[in-house]
């Protein structure tokens, strides 16, 4: 996994809100066996016609806009446990999705895709969402170390949470499976001191 | 100190805590099929890793598998070399693989339980949302993402951190026609789609104990569609009869023992849950979807919203013109194109049963596609055992050979743009059932009874 520190870039606007896996990757684009090349197909059934030429009004075949950072309608990412999802957003290039509300297989998923889910108040989701509409180039400062998101042209600063040992994770690029891995003995002495095995 | 189920099933598999809050929580059965492990299986071997506990591995293939001619090589290329994939990852790592030939072959969340491997108090973990339908024996269950499969391949092992509680009761007894794919999406609808999310939700309420167990994983495996990480029921005699005998399920003084233990898993009378909820059975009637989320649910004889939130307004009317329905309307008379029912929601026998029953003597509507496709082979050769095949074949309705079929349409199984499908399945998303599918949930007494009228219908006036 890619380490994450700070990131400063634009964001391309999708105000709709219980966005879905689906939505996000189509099962029918889940054959491959590898990682990579998610990213071509995401949203794919907004973002293309059903003969693939761009459908002009989706925000990804929007000129106008562009950046590292999804912002995104409440309740994102809900329904299937898919990972494809995050990896396809982060094929696509995207560092962060903002929203007010993760599903939380998603919000994991993203987390150890090196995905950043950033989760702002439904009011300062509103607000960003407007903004960028209303200028596409509007600045978004996205601070792991400091966990927060500035907008310069507002002069405003938004404090986030996030789980102190997966801010860990995503500074260093580590993953769970390293801890978990060097957990070894202590899971056998836990397997040993299980009372039944059925 | 009072507690509740999902606590007392989770404070038995926590092998220690970290600082930042995590538990390192142990995983007994791991259920993997074609979809989400080819990824992770990469992920051990670029990292020289082994396999830490294989025997606790369960694979099978059913998302990407054909419902016709299973006998055969899979035709389309990438579905073929997936499942490909999963043999061979099966047989290098010693995984036991219920794959296409297997007679015990089927969906994930059939299987498990079919054979005994799903019993009250385990951790089971699938790379799959819908992992919380085991949650049905009183086990903490719960869909996961590639990476965290990965992880348990390596340790067994995931870091968690610990759920909300939830509780919702269903108390009453349920009218004639409601059933417990009612019961849930009443419960959705109530909540909404994200309404549970951060939690685990343990089912409760006399409408809720008078279920079948099939009835119970109808009612648990919905449970993230409202955004919850798990739903389970506490185990009780309904529950013990149903594993008994199963060929996983502990034999002689083990399952003495086994039973034992299981009546301790309920959660205290003065348990605390973070948010409580109670319904009255009598309150829930015949539900139907019309929405692209499983939350957008009505009576069937109820109309569509008028008014929502403005926040919400723009998502909603997108959502109603991608279904080609208006607010404030009734769904009663529309004409319906495809029926499905299958998927791990109800495609077990009891369903089959449930539709059997209704459509013997009667025919399917002319214009109307009626597609059953089984959980398992179990539930294909039980239903052939019982002449439920003839009685469908009859009525027009096509049983198919087992898999995920039409409720995700990664194989050949797809809805066509624009046309409306009844379906038993978990979600209606856009494109779910193909792209420019039109998907209405309903349980399979109002699957099969439109079926036969062809159009939605009150389908207590149609009952038998």
């Amino acid at each position: 996994m890619e380490k994450f520190q700070t990131l400063h870039t634009t964001g391309r606007p999708l105000p709709l809100e219980n966005i879905d896996t689906d939505q996000i990757i189509p099962a029918r684009f889940l054959k491959a066996t590898t990682r990579e090349g998610f990213g071509e197909n995401l949203f794919r059934d907004w973002r293309y016609n059903a003969d693939g030429s761009p459908k002009a009004d989706f925000v990804l075949n929007d000129p106008r806009y562009g950046g590292q950072i999804l912002v995104a309608g409440k309740n994102f990412g809900c329904g299937s446990s898919r990972e494809h999802a995050a990896w396809a957003l982060y094929d696509a290039g995207f560092r962060t999705v903002i929203s007010s509300y993760f599903a939380d297989i998603f919000r994991g998923n993203a987390l150890n895709t090196g995905l950043l889910p950033l989760q702002v108040s439904d009011e300062v989701l509103a607000r960003l969402l407007a903004a960028i509409e209303a200028d596409p180039q509007l600045e978004l400062v996205v601070d792991l170390p400091a966990q927060t998101l500035a907008i310069p042209a507002w002069g405003e600063t938004f404090s986030f949470a996030i789980d102190p040992y997966k801010k860990e994770c995503l500074l260093n690029g580590y993953d769970d499976i390293d801890f978990l891995v060097n957990q070894k003995s202590a899971i056998e002495a836990y397997e040993q001191q299980r009372a039944w095995t059925w | 100190m009072a507690r509740t189920l999902v606590d007392k099933i989770w404070d038995a598999h926590v092998v220690r805590s970290i600082a930042s809050g995590q538990d390192v929580v142990y995983i007994d059965r791991h259920l993997i099929h074609e979809v989400t492990s080819p990824q992770a299986f990469d992920e051990i071997a670029a990292r020289g890793l082994a396999l830490f506990r294989p025997s606790q591995i369960i694979a099978t293939a059913d998302h990407n598998v054909p419902t016709l001619n299973q006998h055969l090589p899979i035709a389309e290329p990438l579905s073929r070399s997936q499942v490909d994939k999963l043999t061979e990852n099966c047989q290098k790592y010693g995984i036991e693989l219920y794959g296409l030939g297997h007679q015990r072959q089927g969906i994930v969340h059939v299987i498990g339980p079919e054979l005994g491997l799903t019993q009250p108090g385990l951790t089971m973990v699938c790379g799959d949302s819908h992992t919380s339908t085991h949650g049905a024996f009183g086990a903490v269950a719960f869909g996961i993402g590639t990476s965290q499969v990965a992880q348990v391949m390596a340790s067994q092992c995931l870091l968690l951190t610990r759920p909300k509680r939830m509780r919702v009761a269903v108390e009453g007894e349920l009218r004639p026609g409601v059933t417990a794919k009612d019961l849930i999406l009443y419960i959705i609808a109530q909540l909404g789609t994200g309404g549970a999310t951060g939690y685990f939700v343990e089912y409760a309420g006399s409408a809720v104990r008078g279920l079948s167990m099939e009835g119970r994983m109808t009612v648990c495996n919905m449970s993230i569609e409202m955004g919850a990480r798990g739903g389970l029921i506490a185990p009780d005699a309904t529950t013990f009869a149903y594993v008994e005998g199963r060929p996983f399920a502990p034999k002689g003084q083990a399952w003495d023992d086994a039973v034992a233990y299981w009546q301790t898993l309920y959660s205290d009378e003065d348990a605390v849950f973070d948010a409580e909820f109670v319904y009255d059975a009598a309150d829930i009637t015949p539900m139907i979807t019309y929405g692209t989320n499983p939350g957008m649910g009505i009576a069937l004889t109820g109309q569509i919203p008028s008014q929502v939130a403005e926040a919400e307004a723009e998502s909603f009317d997108k959502s109603l013109k991608y279904m080609g329905f208006e607010r404030g309307e009734s769904l009663l008379g529309k004409q319906i194109d495809y029926v499905f029912i299958g998927s791990c929601t109800n495609s077990r026998i009891e369903d089959l049963r449930t539709v059997a029953a209704y459509v013997a003597g009667k025919q399917k509507a002319q214009h109307v596609e009626a597609i059953i496709v089984p959980g398992s082979k179990q539930v294909e050769q039980q239903a052939i055992a019982e002449g439920i095949d003839k009685i469908l074949a009859e009525a027009g309705f096509e049983l198919r050979e087992p898999g995920c079929s039409a409720c995700l349409a990664m194989n050949e199984d797809k809805i066509p743009a624009g046309k409306y499908c009844v379906a038993t399945s978990n979600r209606n998303f856009e494109g779910r059932q193909g792209p420019g599918s039109r998907t209405l949930l309903a349980s399979p007494l109002v699957a099969a009874i439109t079926a036969v009228q062809g159009r939605i219908v009150d389908i207590t006036q149609y009952l038998n």
